[in-house]
């Protein structure tokens, strides 16, 4: 079981370094996880494309991909890399708590 | 007259037309079937196309060769379906009601969504080799040139052959060095992914293939678009990747009809049920093949293991039982390497492709995740067993639900 520590704490992740327990996370864990992934603050618009994967989650089980999100997040796909470089939909999941959308693998 | 209505004649369709034909009685059921297109492409020999292993002629045959004699064949372009009114609507006006659809419309590839993809290089060294017309304008290319940086690019996930770009990166060793350019040949094979495969542990085997065989590897480039007047791929976050000649895999779609149904996802992949292969939204509507938006991979092997699926639980509707035949997501893939070796890997929706042998009864065992000669024939026999058994709905010597016999795990 791979842990990770996020403000002195010991948390449980899965096989892609995502958070186990969706219990874990909090708005305090996120800019934490935000740090790991070299994103030094959490913008407003950092937030808008979190919240929606978080909601997308929620819904239907599983996290956006970038085209979803392109298409109904809002932000461009330029811009998604701007604010997550290397993998929009991979690292505003990690920081959003959820699992690894299925689509990115 | 019940009415089962197919559309698309590739893989997916023609082997269900194959299936339900053999069964239901033509006193009561009438099965039609549309498609465009009167030549069915055996789609995994393009990728032997540039390298002159196969010509044309020996990944196609017409459509009808496949078709039982009492079927309706209609050749046109599907417009749109209209599910409410259990209506399909071909371009030429034709209205076909169905009491039962299956939807195999498969995926194409869209250059078209990537800006500079279909430049002025489009064709000139920008090819693709997910169509005939791809692979065979590269074969012509790969007849003189001389060497320099092939670029070897997924745009986007999902692609339909996952493995069949990391064929290519291989197979282009081989050919180079049988040419004897392979040292004025710098070939980099350039993924979204974070690993050279989807599946980790393949991804492990294929990084340590890449690296024998001097194939340069970058990982994580998402493309945004390609400089035609520098020749340069340049990701969404600026990175650029310099090309003499680029072997391009674009974005898959579904067929636009899907999208004009507005059936689709934004990619135009049908919502399916990942385990029943049934619409997610219309209970006489199936999906097979490369049209679902399924997590399994998108390859001709996986239409054989849904097939078997499809039909049980279509014909359990029909007959007013409940759906008992379970997708696992099962996959196996022969893997080309280069100088007549392949891989082979197996696996499903829970399980990665593992190290071991896999049965096959006359024929096997074939080595798995390792490089064989005895592979390499399973791939060249693929194409007999496509055209002789699979399009035919006729039974393989492989359980369509993946096993553990033979596999070892660590
Ligand atoms: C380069 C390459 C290598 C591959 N290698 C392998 C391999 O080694 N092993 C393997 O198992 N698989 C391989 N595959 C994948 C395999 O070919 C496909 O997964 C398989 O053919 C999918 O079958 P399908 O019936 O879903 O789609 P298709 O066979 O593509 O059929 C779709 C049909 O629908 C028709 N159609 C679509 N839209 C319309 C419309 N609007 N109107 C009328 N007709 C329409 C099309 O004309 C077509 O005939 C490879 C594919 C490629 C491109």
């Amino acid at each position: 079981m791979s842990t990770i520590e996020l403000a002195g704490k010991q948390i449980e992740v899965d096989s892609d370094g995502n958070l186990k327990n969706l219990n874990d996370w909090n708005e305090e864990t996120a800019s934490e996880i935000a740090k790991l992934e070299g994103i030094e603050k959490l913008t407003d618009r950092h937030w808008l494309v979190i919240n929606f994967m978080r909601k997308e989650f929620m819904e239907k089980g599983d996290g956006p991909t970038v085209r979803r999100l392109t298409k109904e997040s809002g932000v461009g796909t330029k811009e998604l890399y701007a604010l997550f470089p290397k993998g929009p939909a991979k690292k505003a999941a990690r920081i959003g708590g959820i699992p690894k959308p299925k689509g990115c693998i | 007259m019940k009415k089962l209505v197919i559309l698309g004649a590739g893989t997916a369709g023609t082997t269900m037309l194959n299936k339900f034909h053999k069964v239901m009685d033509p006193m009561d059921w009438e099965i039609t079937i549309v498609d465009h297109n009167e030549t069915h492409f055996y789609q995994p020999g393009f990728l032997f196309i540039p390298f002159g292993v196969y010509k044309e002629e020996d990944v196609i045959k017409p459509k009808r060769d496949f078709f039982p004699k009492s079927v309706n064949v209609i050749m046109e372009i599907i417009d749109k379906i209209v599910p409410p009114e259990n209506k399909v609507y071909l371009k030429d006006g034709t209205e076909l009601v169905y009491d039962y659809l299956i939807i195999a419309t498969g995926s194409d590839i869209a250059p078209e969504e990537t800006e500079g993809l279909k430049g002025e290089l489009w064709q000139k060294c920008i090819f693709d080799f997910y169509t005939i017309e791809g692979a065979m304008k590269l074969a012509e290319f790969f007849k003189t040139w001389e060497g320099g940086k092939l670029v070897i690019n997924i745009t986007e996930m999902p692609i339909k052959c996952p493995v069949a770009p990391l064929e290519f990166a291989f197979l282009s060793d081989w050919f180079f060095t049988e040419k004897g350019i392979r040292d004025k040949t710098e070939i980099h094979f350039v993924t979204p992914l974070s690993s050279a495969f989807t599946k980790e542990k393949c991804a492990e085997v294929m990084s340590d293939y890449l690296v024998e065989k001097n194939i340069k590897t970058t990982v994580d480039f998402s493309t945004g678009r390609v400089d035609n007047e520098n020749k340069k791929i340049i990701s969404w976050d600026e990175i650029e990747i310099p090309f003499d000649c680029l072997v391009t895999i674009p974005t898959n779609k579904g067929n636009e009809c899907i999208a004009r149904s507005g059936m689709g996802d934004e990619l135009n992949f049908v919502p399916t049920d990942k385990y029943t292969l049934r619409s997610k939204n219309y209970e006489n509507i199936f999906v097979i093949g490369d049209a679902t938006d399924l997590p399994s991979s998108k390859a001709g092997s996986v239409v054989h293991f849904q097939s078997e699926v499809l039909f049980e639980n279509l014909m359990s509707v029909i007959e007013g039982r409940e759906m008992k035949a379970k997708f696992d997501g099962h996959a196996n893939c022969f893997i080309e390497s280069g100088f007549g070796k392949a891989l082979l890997i197996d696996f499903n929706y829970e399980t990665e492709p593992l190290k071991g042998h896999y049965p096959l009864p006359l024929i096997g065992p074939f080595s798995l995740l390792q490089e064989t000669r005895m592979n390499h024939f399973g791939k060249l026999m693929f194409k007999w067993t496509y055209w002789n058994l699979l399009l035919k709905g006729k039974d393989i010597p492989v359980s369509n639900e993946m096993s553990m016999k033979g596999k070892i795990k660590d």
